[in-house]
């Protein structure tokens, strides 16, 4: 298929561009494959370019021949558009809505984008799980990497290599995998060092009506055990729903057969109900004549609240668990690719001081999110505001990232990266140039030859200059597990994504570049009498002040 | 001492509600300005809690663990008692309720409080701010404004303060007659001059105008605030309450200014909702702050259904719409109430704080608080029950202008000298009566009652102190120092005030703010060490100044150590502890209550 095909009027002249807190522009509106371009023809500097895979939803008017179209975008930006011409505005439209919603990755903007820089250090080959083994085996020798699903056989939705207790033979893990939703057996989230306790996840077991059981599954988690330890079972959906997944063949761990595990379930909602809570937010936000109740009670309706609580909440029992319990977990819920993710990995969040840098948490979603198989093309197809049905979206990784962004709050020192980072990757994983959310599992990834056709988020993201902008000048390494409150005083509105494009950030953006200055002052100055010092001969202990230099040059 | 009946009791334990994890064993003090408990830990720690500060206290069902008293403070801190006897418990329970309901303003602790002041300094502290020096700042007086003698002796209005200015054309016989035209004789005066654009903002009280009265002297004096600010035709006349109330109010022969009687005046009414309103909305919000671990929805529903941030909102757009009308149109506004005690404070208060960058340092804060609530009789011992008297005469009035002031300080984190510690220690100060400046109601009050002579003045220790109370952000050359602020009212830019209402851990912004002001600290004292090396070139001092461990790591050390149950030990210094230790203690070791360990 031609992109030209879908293209009925490339170019307008005279369109005039409206966004939030800039000031109005006239220029020539052209439409390209991928992007909705607009230039000033002043001096041809483009004023906007935007992806069309980050339009969610268009709205046309006509007041006589002079059209305006909305442009409602992934990122939750409304822009508009007044196009001189019914006919010019009404191809546009068209054109736009099309391009917007091709269906076929294979024509998805990463496989055509050419980066304008020198990739030094390849995302894609950053996080291999070969490397996060040698660590761990580098701490424990009860686990192996196993290779049964190398040909992404045994699960679809599992890489290629999994970690494993050592004990259990790959005999043994086919057969747990037809006792688990989608082929998705324990295996290893998370060793705590500490202790030795681990997180494993996995899907829900398919006990059935009948109560099925499968020993190889029971020996597989019971071989997560020390001896005379109880572990525990978290099981992310309710009890009521829980037992309502049993007549379609789904299930839990009973009791009986599972006696050295104690089962909780916690009530994290599943992906309609996130969509509905996201598109009520967002509604909410964008009302600016709400009264204060008004405003108050559609806060409280939209829930999006107390998702990010009960999502938190789980997490810290989880870590608690592992940390003061001394006792190992298994994660699931349904199918073990949504909220089973969100806990492990705040869980690991709170629990492990690597996974607040930045290459740490850019290991932990690589891990917990794009090899463990939750399918971002699905779940990001459509934002707050597309008017088309819904299929399987939700915003289960935003969640997550609002999350990371309450524990941040509460802990503004203990995260090497501030809060563009994770709006940064909200925006990419809704729409991006580089290859990294795209697809469903790591089979669909390696089927779709990514790391040879497109370019790694990462490889953009680690550049000194690009890092720059993401890195938190107050973060000092801590090594202590952080207990964030889940107090519902304590969670707040992220507004750096729910109200960024309704009210100006001129104000806290200026506070924010006081604090970079009055810490950037103080290094400097640490440098310089460093430098005196030295220049005398005197060598003198530096301790945290140089290694903060070093982040910051990285 | 004769309601102390049991002094010291053992074996107590201590919660607090909102941590009910972490209980503390020790034994309890009652002397008769403050409960103590001091911990059987090694640390011995010591919690002090003014009388004056305890809201209520309760007796809760007996358990077999003892029997439990549930005490609340004014600023919203709440603690829980268990004793082992039942008799113990009845005993402090009667204390208690005596002793934080005082009946005459000599039993308030300011009268006793001695902090370590000769005369001289305490004079020299209540002289700290000059009240005229502030008018003079505006450029007061000047050819069109002056001082009245109108008001010495209290003879015109008892609750103003003496010294009061009023357009020069406005004669002696205008500001008589005008008074008598006023609910309580406060007759319309200057609060605030802005000199951009000569247009300014006075205060009274309703007119008593009822259905048809009239009085020419009172219109006279607002054609005479009118003409003293040349630019502008008209004034904006702001009537603080819902239209409802006003029109209510002519039936009793009060109400507002006819636009037929007064030429050149343009009304417009705010509604802000009176003082019931507010009290039982801070209860409910109160009781949303003390919930135990609510859900999501409990905390919002309860939050929506105080009312409490549209109340908060309709005072910060009040202040807003009398910044817009002097800053932007150029034009005075008369602004009142019923008695221009409450709302008027308020609306004229944080209309200063948004027009005039002086009001938003810390000692300017001080005159601001000192001028629009303390000298022009804001009733403070009424409104924060400092006596035991009509629960019906008391409000949170000004604990919506302190977060009016907080939340502006969340729109403008640069804007304010001061930070968020500074308004709490405030809330703590009008409520504990540790010192004299907010005690009775009228300046002519506390000049009966000596208070300069035989209290001490707040504003001085806190200035003290004032190292606790800078927002490290704050620069005097910054943009949003300079200048009006215009904040955004849109309901989504309100919160709630976490370390008000729910003082579970200091916030993280008060931690933010600590580990910011370390690291200015430690710049200055490594440009201090870099200025001595260059002088001395070859001499240095190898251990000074710069291996001080950066701050802030620890700080969040202390809040991952208690996970969720954290209780850094200052919040638990709810009053003052006064310099004379009670004699039964021993080797009691100072606190200073402003300062967190």
């Amino acid at each position: 298929m031609e992109f030209a095909e879908l293209i009925k009027t490339p170019r307008v002249d005279g369109v005039v561009l409206h966004r939030p807190f800039l000031p109005t522009v006239e220029g020539t509106l052209c439409l390209t494959g991928h992007h909705l371009i607009l230039s000033s023809r002043q001096d041809n500097t483009e004023e906007l370019w935007l992806l069309h895979a980050n339009i969610d939803a268009i709205e046309k008017r006509f007041i006589g021949s002079l059209g305006t179209i909305i442009v409602k975008c992934k990122d939750l930006r409304i822009i508009q558009l007044d196009i001189p011409g019914m006919e010019e505005c009404l191809n546009i439209a068209n054109s736009i809505e099309a391009l917007s919603t091709l269906d076929s990755v294979s024509l998805m903007y990463p496989f055509f984008y050419r980066p304008m820089f020198e990739v030094i250090e390849d995302g894609w080959n950053l996080f291999l799980p070969e490397e996060a083994f040698k660590e761990l085996e580098s701490m424990t020798d009860e686990w192996r990497l196993s290779e049964v699903n190398k040909d992404f056989s045994i699960c679809p939705s599992y890489p290629a290599l999994v970690t494993v207790p050592k004990d259990i033979d790959d005999d043994s893990l086919c057969k747990a995998a037809t006792f688990r939703h989608g082929g998705r057996f324990p295996v290893l989230s998370y060793y705590h060092k500490k202790n030795g306790m681990v997180i494993m996840r996995a899907s829900q077991p398919l006990t059935g009506t009948s109560g099925r059981r499968c020993k190889e599954d029971e020996k597989l988690i019971n071989a997560t055990l020390r001896a005379g330890k109880r572990g525990y079972i978290i099981d992310t959906r309710t009890i009521a729903v829980a037992q309502q997944a049993k007549a379609r063949g789904g299930g839990f761990e009973q009791e009986a057969n599972y006696p050295q595990w104690r089962r909780i379930h916690k009530a994290i909602e599943r992906t309609n109900i996130l969509q509905e809570s996201l598109i009520k937010i967002v509604e909410a936000c964008n009302d600016h004549s709400n009264s204060m109740d008004r405003w108050l009670s559609k806060l409280e309706a939209s829930n999006w609240q107390s998702q990010v609580k009960e999502i938190l909440t789980t997490a810290c029992l989880a870590a608690q668990c592992i940390d003061r319990e001394g006792a190992s977990v298994l994660v699931h819920g349904t199918e073990g690719t949504d909220s089973t993710l969100q806990v492990t990995s705040l869980a690991q969040i709170i629990l492990e001081p690597a996974c607040r840098t930045v290459r740490g948490f850019q290991a932990l979603v690589e891990r917990e999110w794009l090899q463990a198989g939750h399918p971002f093309q699905q779940r990001c197809a459509q934002s707050a505001y597309s008017n088309e049905k819904l299929r399987s979206e939700a915003p289960v990784f935003l969640l997550f990232l609002d999350c990371v962004w309450q524990i941040l709050r509460q802990f503004p020192c203990s995260f090497q990266f501030n809060e563009h980072f994770l709006v940064m990757l909200f925006e990419h994983t809704y729409a991006s140039q580089f290859g990294t959310f795209l697809g469903t599992t790591a089979a669909e990834r390696v089927k779709l030859k990514l790391s040879q056709k497109t370019v790694s988020l990462w490889s953009w993201v680690n550049r000194p200059q690009e890092l720059e902008r993401f890195l938190n000048p107050l973060y000092e390494p801590n090594s202590l597990v952080i207990w964030p409150s889940v107090a519902p005083q304590s969670l707040l509105l992220w507004e750096g994504v729910f109200l960024r494009w309704n009210r100006s950030t001129k104000c806290l953006d200026e506070a924010y570049e006081e604090m970079v200055h009055i810490i950037e002052y103080n290094k400097e100055l640490q440098l310089k009498v460093w430098v005196r010092s030295s220049a005398a001969g005197q060598r003198r202990f530096m301790g945290p002040c140089i290694s903060h230099m070093h982040i910051l040059s990285l | 001492m004769d309601h102390i009946r049991t002094p010291k009791v053992e074996n107590v334990r201590w919660l607090d509600r909102l941590t009910p994890r972490r209980i503390a064993v020790g034994t309890l003090y009652l002397s008769s300005t403050h409960t103590i408990f001091v911990e059987n830990s090694d640390a011995r720690k010591e919690t002090w809690v003014l009388h004056s500060l305890v809201g209520s206290v309760e007796r809760l069902a007996g358990t077999p663990a003892g029997c439990p008293l549930l005490v609340r403070c004014k600023n919203f801190q709440v603690f829980q008692l268990l004793l082992p006897q039942e008799r113990d418990c009845a005993d402090v329970y009667a204390s208690l309720a005596h002793l934080s309901r005082p009946e005459r303003y000599g039993d308030l602790y300011c009268f006793s409080f001695q902090p370590n002041l000769d005369k001289e300094e305490r004079e020299r502290a209540w002289n700290f701010l000059d009240l005229l020096a502030d008018f003079s700042r505006m450029g007061i007086p000047s050819n069109l404004w002056h001082a009245t003698p109108a008001n010495h002796e209290y003879r015109v209005c008892d609750t103003y303060p003496s010294e009061l200015f009023v357009p020069k054309s406005a004669s002696p016989a205008v500001i008589v007659g005008s008074a008598k035209f006023r609910s309580r004789g406060r007759f319309p005066v200057l609060s605030y001059y802005h000199r951009d654009t000569s247009a300014a903002v006075c205060r009274s009280s309703q007119p008593l105008s009822g259905f048809s009265a009239r009085s020419l002297e009172d219109e006279q004096m607002l054609q005479a605030i009118m003409k003293s600010n040349p630019a502008s035709e008209y004034v904006y006349v702001v009537d603080t309450r819902p239209k409802l109330n006003a029109m209510a109010n002519r039936a009793a022969g009060k109400g507002y200014e006819s636009e037929d009687h007064y030429s050149n005046i343009r009304l417009h009414f705010v509604a802000i909702d009176n003082i019931h309103v507010m009290r039982s909305s801070q209860q409910k919000l109160a009781d949303v702050g003390d919930l135990r671990s609510p859900s999501m929805g409990d905390f919002l529903w309860g939050l929506e259904n105080s009312g409490w941030l549209k109340h908060i909102k309709a005072v910060l757009d009040a202040g807003v719409f009398i910044a817009k009308a002097v800053a932007e149109e150029g034009v005075s506004v008369l602004v009142h109430c019923s008695d221009g005690w409450d709302r008027t404070a308020q609306a004229c208060s944080v209309a200063s704080v948004l027009l005039d960058p002086y009001y938003r340092t810390l000692k300017g804060f001080m005159v601001l608080m000192e001028k629009d609530w303390v000298s022009f009789g804001h009733k403070f011992s009424h409104r924060y029950a400092h006596l035991d008297g009509d629960p019906r005469e008391v409000s949170p009035v000004l604990d919506q202008f302190l977060e009016c002031v907080w939340q502006l300080m969340e729109q403008f984190p640069c804007a304010f000298e001061f930070n968020e510690r500074f308004l709490l220690q405030l809330h703590t100060h009008v409520h504990s009566c540790q010192y004299g400046n907010f005690i009775g109601n009228s300046q002519k009050e506390r000049k009966e009652l000596r208070i300069r002579e035989r209290t001490h003045s707040v504003w001085h220790h806190l200035w003290e102190n004032r190292v606790e109370f800078i927002n490290p952000l704050y620069r005097v050359d910054h943009n949003q120092t300079q200048g009006v602020l215009r904040p955004v009212t849109t309901p989504y830019c309100f919160k709630f005030w976490k370390n008000m209402y729910s003082p579970v851990e200091r916030g993280v912004a008060m931690r933010l703010s600590d580990c910011l002001n370390a690291v200015r600290e430690e710049s200055q004292q490594l440009e201090e060490e870099l200025d001595a090396h260059q002088e001395v070139p070859r001499e240095t001092d190898a251990e000074q100044g710069i291996h001080t461990p950066t701050k802030h790591a620890c700080l969040e050390t202390t809040l991952a150590l208690y996970p969720h149950a954290t209780v850094p030990s200052h919040t638990h210094k709810l009053g003052q502890p006064s310099n004379i230790c009670p004699p039964f203690l021993k080797n009691p070791r100072v606190l200073k209550l402003v300062t967190p360990p």
